[in-house]
This record gives structure tokens, C-alpha cells and sequence, in this order.
């Protein structure tokens, strides 16, 4: 199933992944995580990926994020080809143009908040400053704590600001508020809704809370290694309308 | 049938498994502690042993006596004395010797044999040949160090001076005897293989050469089981000392006997101080180790302890796990240690010239060694693993709470603007764990300490010489008369060609008291303004001979507890023997020996004779060298001349065969111990925050930058460790030096800027390659894990 939207320019384009598969071999066991999927996104858009445990949704994000390499397929990001990038390519591509966020936060525990978002600016070519990225974050006044010093939504949203400091184009977040209850769930959303509105960030939001949907351009629902449907939002909701 | 290990057996060797590097790198620092602790007790003990049965098989004598000329009655006196077993008197002369293609003066102790059959003390052990005929003067066995150095078998000849005529001496037969374990000639300090031999010859043929018919000029004899040697070298003495007794001496002050002390003392002493570093800082490494795991184990301790185990069964776990680690490296250690053991004792087996020194397996130093590498590794691990098991199960599968980083005074430090955030962290987490920082540093700083404080020695050495050879005695050559002569003699010397200055010198055998303390010494007269023998203080100046009174060397000072000012009690043990209360009038810094000096003249007043000397120092023309070594060795009255260029190049040649092989051991060990805690380090490091280094490589650090995170906190402790290191290896130096000090010499504590650089290098070098083994791993953090995983 082709996900890219007809009307868009080709200048639109941002990463255009095709007939991309991915198998793993332990032992003499295999699993086909990824069947063959296509998938487009444009400049500035809001993805959301759905899907249950299993579906293969983590590891698209893997291979669209330059962790993992493909079985098969091509992988283009602005029209460079990345599917036989080495490690220094894919390192180089995850450092300039690639931010994540990820389930558990992973920040620095020996770093405070700023340092922790100095530590992404410093290796950037064009970032924002530490401390703006965590005011977009609503977390102006806490950059000199230490993470442990931080509740969970807190050190996500620190986790938000180190991503987008170096004004990446592309933003993949995976199970962003998996860890957290509701309402500080909600405003890790609300960072993230006003990066992508702000700064045009690129995002995918892998998950499978399926109300978080709402707030994207476009939905994928992944299952048994394809994308199985793609949907448009009628109106793209604000997070803290979601139904949690 | 495979026997049934309980779970946590089977835990335990599986947590080894997957620890093995780490396992591996105490293992070796434990095994290093062990084998030098096995080599240097299993060396002593071969050494121990193996002088012990020759000393016994041959009966080494257990007193010893010169005298100028004595009547062969006297010898039914000295049997009289309380507690003597047997006597044997001899004839013992130094001989100028002429050897094939040899140019240097080399010399020979000749020591008479009885006219029949062997000799009842010192017996010679025969290797080859046979014992000189009772009626043919010129037969003679030669030492087999001597045999080996020159080539000679029996069948050959040789020419000595004896009495001022060349003879030609026939060799029949190479044997050694106990009493030359260690052959040194007057006045050297390294055996010259080559250039100084020991003969025997029947003592008829000597009698007549020496002119003492019925008459002997040395006595040895052996006491009861049991009999204090003492009261009976004072007997020797008052009978001996009308025909020129010298002073007899026991075991201890017989030169070759109190090498081997000497040696042994060297080995107690390494058994005792290197080891004990090694076994530390394994014991650190165990520590930080099993804190880890146990940390990493945290839940699972809460599992076992909810199932039932108890508190001792944890703790039994977790030493089981050090007692497991230590093991191994004490085995290493055996292994290690015998084949160290059987190359020092090749070494020794080219210097003591012991028959049978072949290495045993000493099981004293395996049940030390073992206890004490057990013993420091259950220390070690202990209060890990009481932590371990005062866990409550409830606390313990909750996880550990986060590390509370906090803004300490460090901040001051972190707030500096051209701080790059890596660096940040790197002095972040060096300062948020004192503790583990503080054992990385011990353990760089250690290994930098041991190989300081051992490689030290060779600086030592070249001290030693430039001290001996160029400071104090800067004479080219140094002749022995057989008896104390009219000073005249000095001109006749002055004389010969190539001489270009001559200077007497006398020494006589005194016995020193000071209160209940007393001491057997050689006094040296000195002209008070010699140039080719000089006096030296404690702080390196060159001080004059005073004119009156004793200049003590500083370790004779010590021993007699006195110093400048105060007044010792003199007994001259030669001509009329007599006896003066003497001032101490200067201390001086010697490295050989425990002499004193004092002013020629004032030495010879105090003897009531007339100007005497017993030998003399010489300044060289090096263009007519050749000629002087041609023209002395005919002179009649000479006993011996030594040369220093002969001295310096066989000491040099003796440092050389085992300088590489040294500090070939040295840097290996020293190496093994920061390969050892930084591998360590790193590993702990990299299990701590494998995730957080997986997050930043996501974030698209390389994997130079991370590994930059990873090892910056080492290089840092390094930076720091290795200048404490060398503080504390002139430290050990110091240590060591005096520990080993004996009278027969002193290692002055002497630390190049070469060796400290060497030392650090080598810990620079051996970090490093075990840093990279680590860093490698860095390659093969699993990114893709950590964006799924809880900490």
C-alpha cells in the first residue's frame, strides 16, 4: 500500500521507504518482521503509527531512523539513498538531520536538564539554544535539575527539548508517553504538537494508544508487518482534546 | 555422571562466565602477587637448602683466621679450646697470574691442601681431573668458575708470580669448595670469573714457595654443635695474635657465607613488600567488581533471599565468586612463579657457585602464598557481599533508586564556559563516586609505585658506579703487597712505566667498640691529601681526611650507634695490637662495606711504626698501560693488582645479562596491574552505562565521542595516578633500599627522570591497549535495546 499523499510536490518529499522488509535469524528460527512496506513522508507532517505489540512498527521506526538496515528494499532520505549507508553514513545521518525520543527518556543521569540538551547542541551544526528549547518544552524553570530530580513527564519533556535542539527535520518518537499516566502524557503531546506547528518539524509517533491519532495529519495502522490502512483526520485536534 | 550443582552454583559460574575478561585481569594481578611471592620463598629456600648440604657434605668451617707465620704446634692449642671440633690449618696467598691472550692483571687465591689425600674442612668437590700428586709442586686444581671463564681443562698449564718467580702451574684437576660459594677478589665487588680463580696445590710445594716450613698463615676450624662462636673467636685470637693474628671471624663475616645472606635477605624482602601491593589492589579490584554485580543483581538477590535463602547463603555466594576469581590467578601464580623461580635460579646457579642449585617447589611459599591471596581477596569482597545479604527482599526487587547527582562545589568547576558537555560528565561522574575513583587511582598509581620502586635499582647501579669507580676511588689501579712494607716501596711503584702517580695506603683489621656494641672492621690509612681515594659525605661534597681521629663510613656508624664527637674503643688486630680511645672526627658516605678511615701517618704513629703501607692506588697513563700491566707483575711483593677498567667492565657485563631479563619481569607485572584496573574500570563503566552510551550513539554521537565518555574518567585518574604513582615509587624505593641494605653494601636510592618516564609509559601503554579492548565493545552497543528498555 503506497501511504504517500497524491497531491504533494516532490520537493515535499522528506524519506520515502519502498518494498522495504526486514527479517531476523536466530538460530533456525526466522521472523519476517516487515513485509514489504512503502511508506512516504512529507515536509512538516504529524505521523502517527499504529499498531499492536508485534505488528513491526518498532522496527520500521528502527530502519527509518537509521538503527537498523533493511532485508530489502530502498530507503531515500531527500533523495540520497541511505539503504547501503555504513556506520559512519548512518551515524552522520541520525547526527544532522534525525532527533528521537524514546519510551524510557534515557537522559543523562549525571547531567542536569540544559546540560543534558547541550550535550545534542554541541554536536549540531545549527542548533536552537539549550535553554529555548526546553521553553518550548514549559520547562524554562528547571534546567539546572538533574534528572532524578525531575517526575517522568518532566525528564520526557527534557528528552523532547535535547531532540528538536538541533532542529532536526525529522522527528521519530517511539511510544513517547508509554510510561506515563494521562495528563502528563498530555503535555508531553502538547511539546510535541507545538515543535511540529512551530518549527514544521517531520514527525512519526509510534504507539498504540490509538486516541493519540487525533492530533496527527495521518494515521498508519501497521499489522503483521504491513501497513495496513491509512487514514486522514478530518480535523487535527489540539492534545488536550484527545480521548486519552 | 554429571554431578548436580545447586542453582546458584550454577548461577555463579555462568556470572563468571560472562565476566571472564574481568575475571581474567584480576586473576593475572593476583597470579603476579603470587608467583613473586613463590619465586623469591622458593628461591630462598633452594638457595637455603642447597648451601645447607653442601655447607654440611664438605663441612664449611664454621671460624676462620689469618696470621702472618705461625709454628704448626700451635694448632694442638687451638684443638684445647672450649668447644672446638676440628682444626685445619692452611696456607692462603694471592697470586699474580699470567693468562694466554688475557691483558689484564688477573689474580689467584692459592689455599694449601694437605700433603695426603683432601682436606678435612672446605673440601673441594671434584667435577673433573683428579687431586695433585703429594710430590709434584706445580699441580693444581682451579675452581670451575675460573675453568669456564678461561677454557681450562685438566692437562692445561698456566703461568703464575708466586714469590716474585713465574712458575708454570700444571691443572689436574676443576673442582669448587663452599667456602667460595661467592669468589670475590680483594677489593672487588662482582665476581670476575676470568680474572680471579681459586687454587688448590699440596702444601709442601707452598711451604717452600713461601717460605714457611712448618708453618701456616690460616686457620679454619669447626665448634661443637650448639657452641656459641664467640668466646671461641676470642680464644683464636689471644693465641694467635703473637704470631700476627688478624682477627678470627665466624660465618657471618665470611665474605663468600655473607654474599648468600645477603642474597637471601634481598629474597625475604621481595617476598614480603611486592606481593603485598598486588594482592591489594586485586583486593580493591574484587571489591568494585562484585559491588557491581551485586548492584546489576539487585532483584535477583531479592528473589533468592524471598525464596528462603539466608543471609550467610548470599554472602557464601558472592565470596564463593572472589574465592573462585583468586584461585584461578593463585594457580597462574604456581605456574608463573616456577617458571620465574627456574630463571632466577639459572641466574644464581652463574653467580653462587653451588653444586646441585637446581629449583625445588617450595610448599611453605604455595600454603603462604595462597593464604594470603585468599585471605585479601575474601577481605576484599567481604563487605560487598554482607551488603549483599542485608538486603530485605522487598527493598531489593524494587529497582535501585537513580543515582542522586546533585550541584556540589563542583559546580564551580562545571560552570566554565569552554567545558564541552562529554567533559561535564566525565568530571560529573568522576566526582560523584570518591570512592571508586579513589581505588582506580590506587591501582594506577600502584603499578606506577612497583615498577618505580623496582626499577629503581638500575639507577641504583649506575650510581653505585659512577660513586665507586669515578667519585671515591678514582685510581686506575690498586696493588696488594703480601705484607705492610717501608713506604719506599711507593716510589719504587711511582717508578714503573705508565705510572704517573702513586699513592700508599695501609690497612690493618680492627675491632671497633662502642659501649656494649662492637664491630670487626679493616681500618684504611689514607695520605691526608689523597686524590685517588676520596671521602665523600652524606651530601655528596668531598670531604678532607681529618688529621686525627676516625672518619666512620655512615652504616658502621650506625651499627656502633655513635657520631661525630664521640669516642670509640679501638683494637688494632695486627703487629703489637694495640688498643686507643679514638674520636670520631667525620661520617662518610661509602656504598660497599662498613670501612673507616683514618690519616696514614696518625694510622701508623698509633702502631708505633714506622711509614708502612700494605698497597697502594696508582693514576695511569692509558697510552702505556700495556707496559705497566708487563712490568708489575714481575715486581717480587706483589700480591695482587686490580684494574679498574677490568672492575667496571665485568660489573658491567654481570648488570647486562641481567638487566633485560629484570626489567623484562618488572614491566610485564607493572603492566599487568594498570591493564588489570583499567580494563576493570572501563568494564564496570561500560555495564553502568551501556544505556546511556547506546542513547547517545542514537543521538548520533560516534563511537570515538562515546568512547571518549567512557575512557575520559580513566585517562583523568591516570593523569593523576601516575605522578602520585612516582611519589609513592621513590617512596617504595626508599623502602626497599633500607630493607635490603647489609653491611656488605647499600643501594643508594637513586630515581632517573628516564625511569620515571619508562614506569609511566609502560602504564600509559598497557591502559591503553586494555582501554581499547573495552572501547571495541562500544561498537556492539545494542541501540536498538535501549530505546525499549527500563533501566
Amino acid at each position: 500500500m503506497d501511504t504517500s499523499a497524491p497531491s504533494d510536490k516532490p520537493s515535499d518529499v522528506l524519506l520515502v521507504g519502498k518494498g522495504l522488509e526486514r527479517t531476523f535469524v536466530t538460530g533456525e528460527v526466522s521472523v519476517r518482521a516487515l513485509r514489504g512496506v512503502d511508506v512516504t513522508l512529507q515536509r512538516g507532517e504529524l505521523v502517527v503509527l499504529l499498531g499492536q505489540s508485534g505488528s513491526g512498527k518498532s522496527t520500521l521506526l528502527n530502519i527509518l531512523g537509521g538503527l537498523d538496515r533493511a532485508t530489502a528494499g530502498t530507503l531515500q532520505f531527500e533523495g540520497k539513498d541511505l539503504t547501503h549507508a555504513n556506520d559512519a553514513e548512518l551515524t552522520r545521518y541520525r547526527r544532522r538531520s534525525v532527533g528521537f525520543v524514546f519510551q524510557f527518556y534515557n537522559l543523562v543521569a549525571g547531567l542536569t536538564a540544559r546540560e543534558n540538551v547541550s550535550l545534542v547542541t554541541e554536536i549540531a551544526d545549527h542548533p536552537m539554544k539549550p535553554d529555548e528549547a526546553l521553553e518550548m518544552v514549559d520547562l524554562g524553570e528547571r534546567v539546572k535539575h538533574f534528572p532524578a530530580q525531575l517526575s517522568g513527564g518532566e525528564q520526557q519533556r527534557v528528552a523532547v527539548a535535547r531532540a528538536i535542539a538541533k532542529r532536526p527535520q525529522i522527528l521519530f518518537c517511539d511510544e513517547p508517553t508509554g510510561a506515563l499516566d494521562s495528563k502528563t502524557g498530555i503535555r508531553v503531546l502538547e511539546a510535541l504538537d507545538r515543535v511540529n506547528r512551530e518549527l514544521s518539524t517531520t514527525m512519526l509517533i509510534i504507539t498504540h494508544n490509538v486516541g493519540i491519532g487525533e492530533i496527527a495529519d495521518r494515521v498508519l495502522r501497521m499489522q503483521d508487518g504491513r501497513i495496513i490502512e491509512e487514514t486522514r483526520p478530518n480535523r487535527r485536534l489540539k492534545p488536550a482534546e484527545i480521548s486519552w | 555422571m554429571v554431578s548436580r550443582l545447586s542453582p546458584l552454583d550454577i548461577k555463579l559460574l555462568r556470572d563468571l562466565w560472562h565476566m571472564r575478561g574481568q575475571a581474567i585481569a584480576v586473576g593475572i594481578i593476583v597470579a603476579c602477587g603470587v608467583a613473586i611471592m613463590v619465586m623469591a620463598l622458593g628461591t630462598l629456600s633452594t638457595l637455603r637448602a642447597s648451601s645447607d648440604a653442601y655447607y654440611e657434605r664438605y663441612r664449611f668451617a664454621d671460624v676462620f683466621a689469618s696470621v702472618r707465620r705461625a709454628p704448626e704446634s700451635l694448632s694442638t692449642r687451638l684443638r684445647e679450646i672450649d668447644g672446638v671440633q676440628t682444626v685445619e690449618t692452611r696456607i692462603v696467598r694471592l697470586v699474580i697470574l699470567r693468562l694466554e691472550g688475557v691483558t689484564e692483571p688477573a689474580n689467584a687465591q692459592i689455599v694449601s691442601l694437605p700433603d695426603e689425600g683432601e682436606s678435612t674442612l672446605n673440601r673441594i668437590v671434584l667435577f673433573s681431573g683428579r687431586y695433585p700428586e703429594a710430590r709434584s709442586p706445580d699441580e693444581i686444581i682451579i675452581s670451575d668458575a675460573f675453568a669456564e671463564a678461561n677454557a681450562l681443562v685438566p692437562g692445561d698449564t698456566l703461568e703464575a708470580v708466586i714469590n716474585g718467580r713465574l712458575r708454570t702451574l700444571n691443572v689436574v684437576g676443576i673442582g669448587d669448595s663452599p667456602e667460595f660459594i661467592y669468589a670475590l677478589s680483594p677489593g672487588s665487588v662482582m665476581p670476575e670469573d676470568h680474572l680471579f680463580g681459586i687454587f688448590w696445590m699440596r702444601r709442601r710445594a707452598l711451604e717452600a714457595a713461601f717460605d714457611l716450613d712448618g708453618a701456616f698463615n690460616n686457620v679454619t676450624l669447626t665448634v661443637a654443635p650448639g657452641t656459641e662462636t664467640a668466646p671461641v673467636i676470642e680464644q683464636v685470637d689471644d693465641v694467635l695474635s703473637p704470631y700476627g693474628g688478624t682477627g678470627a671471624y665466624d660465618r657471618t663475616d665470611q665474605p663468600s657465607n655473607a654474599f648468600v645472606d645477603s642474597e637471601m635477605n634481598q629474597l625475604k624482602t621481595m617476598a614480603r613488600i611486592i606481593p603485598a601491593v598486588f594482592l591489594l589492589v586485586s583486593a580493591i579490584l574484587i571489591h568494585s567488581i562484585l559491588n557491581r554485580l551485586i548492584q546489576t543483581e539487585r532483584q535477583q538477590i531479592g528473589l533468592i533471599k524471598a525464596f528462603g535463602y539466608s543471609r550467610w547463603e548470599i554472602t557464601w555466594h558472592y565470596l564463593k565468586f572472589a574465592i573462585a576469581i583468586t584461585t584461578g590467578g593463585v594457580l597462574a601464580g604456581f605456574a608463573f612463579g616456577f617458571m620465574l623461580q627456574d630463571m632466577i635460579t639459572h641466574l644464581y646457579a652463574e653467580t653462587f657457585r653451588i653444586p646441585d642449585l637446581t629449583w625445588r617447589v617450595d610448599g611453605f611459599a604455595l600454603v603462604i602464598s595462597s593464604f594470603a591471596a585468599l585471605g585479601s581477596a575474601i577481605a576484599g569482597a567481604m563487605s560487598a557481599a554482607l551488603g549483599a545479604a542485608r538486603l530485605s527482599p522487598a527493598e531489593a526487587m524494587s529497582p535501585a533508586p537513580p543515582v542522586n547527582y546533585h550541584q556540589g562545589w563542583l559546580r564551580y568547576i562545571l560552570q566554565m564556559r569552554w567545558l564541552d558537555e562529554p567533559t561535564r560528565l566525565i568530571l560529573r561522574h568522576t566526582f560523584r563516586f570518591p570512592a571508586r575513583t579513589a581505588a582506580n587511582l590506587f591501582g594506577i598509581a600502584a603499578a606506577v609505585m612497583l615498577l618505580v620502586g623496582t626499577l629503581f635499582t638500575f639507577d641504583a647501579m649506575d650510581t653505585m658506579l659512577d660513586r665507586m669507580f669515578f667519585r671515591t676511588n678514582s685510581h686506575d689501579a690498586a696493588v696488594t703487597f703480601f705484607e705492610a712494607r717501608n713506604d719506599t716501596a711507593i716510589g719504587e711503584l711511582a717508578r714503573l712505566p705508565g705510572v704517573l702517580m702513586a699513592e700508599g695506603v695501609r690497612d690493618v683489621p680492627a675491632r671497633v667498640v662502642s659501649a656494649n656494641r662492637s664491630e670487626r672492621i679493616s681500618i684504611t690509612g689514607l695520605p691526608p691529601d689523597s686524590s685517588l681515594r676520596r671521602l665523600l659525605s652524606a651530601d655528596d661534597r668531598y670531604i678532607d681526611m681529618p688529621e686525627t681521629g676516625l672518619a666512620l663510613s655512615a652504616q658502621l656508624a650506625d651499627m656502633l650507634d655513635v657520631t661525630t664527637g664521640d669516642m670509640v674503643t679501638t683494637h688494632i688486630l695486627d703487629g703489637t695490637r694495640p688498643v686507643a680511645e679514638l674520636p670520631v672526627t667525620a661520617i662518610v658516605d661509602e656504598i660497599i662495606g662498613t670501612p673507616a678511615f683514618m690519616d696514614l701517618a696518625a694510622l701508623n704513629a698509633l702502631m708505633d711504626q714506622a711509614p708502612t703501607v700494605s698497597g697502594a692506588y696508582l693514576r695511569l697513563d692509558p697510552q702505556h698501560q700495556a707496559d705497566f700491566e708487563e712490568s708489575v707483575i714481575e715486581r717480587p711483593g706483589i700480591s695482587g693488582v686490580s684494574l679498574r677498567s677490568a672492575i667496571i667492565a665485568s660489573f658491567e657485563e654481570t648488570l647486562q645479562e641481567t638487566i633485560y631479563i629484570m626489567m623484562g619481569i618488572y614491566a610485564v607485572i607493572g603492566g599487568a596491574i594498570a591493564a588489570g584496573v583499567v580494563y576493570n574500570a572501563a568494564r564496570i563503566s561500560l555495564t553502568e552505562r551501556g544505556r546511556e552510551l547506546a542513547s547517545l550513539r542514537v543521538l548520533g554521537f560516534t563511537n570515538n565521542e562515546v568512547g571518549y565518555i567512557l575512557l575520559g574518567e580513566l585517562a583523568l585518574v591516570a593523569l593523576v595516578g601516575i605522578p602520585i604513582g612516582c611519589i609513592g615509587g621513590i617512596a617504595l624505593a626508599h623502602l626497599i633500599a633500607t630493607a635490603m641494605a647489609t653491611e656488605l653494601y647499600r643501594i643508594p636510592v637513586t630515581v632517573n627522570a628516564t625511569t620515571l618516564g619508562f614506569a609511566a609509559g609502560i602504564v600509559l601503554v598497557s591502559s591503553t591497549v586494555a582501554a581499547l579492548f573495552v572501547v571495541r565493545r562500544v561498537r556492539s552497543l545494542d541501540l536498538i535495546a535501549v530505546l525499549k528498555t527500563r533501566e
